[in-house]
């Protein structure tokens, strides 16, 4: 049987308090035996990329709006949804690839690439614009 | 993060300490660009003691990388954990830096 557990924050567009969070997200994935890469890298810098981007884009920077994380962890797989107070956008409208040569040298673009590219899985939840949905199987 | 800064002879070398992510980058940005201002042209960041960065963090070492080398300078990093690496690569952002396994390769290379 697989014992899934469940950590749910409501923060407010405040930059300051994302690490905080990151490490509480990594800890319970340690608990559930996730592999020391994922736990350095991979769910520490997708997560981080995923609240920014709800408490930059998604709220404005309005730190009167806030941002809500939910996330499940199981010995199978992590999966967090962050929900912002935005207006909503496309995901799938964000494609561009920093990692041609003329967008090399900009200083933005990269943070739903990394997303996209340390999780197995980055989606908008159905029939919401402002939930992103992340997905990690346990390895 | 906290950031402990010393110059070794021209070059200006700033030891992170913690992530440098969407939260902090602004501390980093303004230190180096006030040591710009002053006269600095070389700059090493060491990341010794640091676990990640976010595309934040990447996006203000490419911004200042871009303003020390149009004044003739650089910006060259040193002592990445394998997770850094990996970052880099993935981004294609170790073709940009100049990235030594030490502080004194860093210092070195300049």
């Amino acid at each position: 049987m697989v014992s899934t557990s469940a950590l749910d924050f409501r923060i407010p567009s405040d930059l300051g308090q994302i690490e905080g969070i990151v490490a509480q997200v990594v800890h319970r994935c340690r608990e559930c035996r996730f592999d020391a890469r994922l736990l350095s890298l991979n769910v520490p810098v997708a997560l981080t990329e995923a609240i920014a981007n709800a408490m930059l884009r998604g709220n404005g920077e309005d730190v009167a709006k806030e941002v809500r994380i939910r996330a499940e962890v199981s010995e199978v797989r992590l999966v967090v949804e962050v929900e912002d107070e935005g207006e909503g956008f496309d995901l799938d409208a964000c494609a561009e690839d920093p990692t041609t040569p003329e967008n090399l040298a900009r200083e933005d673009g990269r943070g739903l690439f990394l997303m996209r590219t340390l999780m197995d899985e980055v989606v908008q939840v159905e029939g919401s614009s402002h939930v992103v949905r992340l997905t990690l199987r346990r390895r | 993060m906290t950031l402990d800064a010393n110059l070794h002879g021209d070059v200006l070398v700033i030891a992170l300490h913690g992530q440098l992510i969407v939260g902090n980058r602004q501390a980093l940005k303004q230190r180096v660009l006030d040591d710009i201002e002053a006269g600095t042209r070389k700059v090493v960041v060491d990341f010794a003691n640091t676990g990640y960065i976010d595309s934040s963090g990447l996006g203000v070492l490419v911004s200042l990388a871009k303003r020390l080398r149009e004044l003739g300078g650089d910006l060259r990093l040193a002592n990445l954990n394998a997770d850094l690496r990996t970052l880099f690569e993935l981004t294609k952002l170790d073709s940009l830096f100049q990235i030594a396994d030490s502080r004194d390769q860093a210092l070195a290379s300049f």
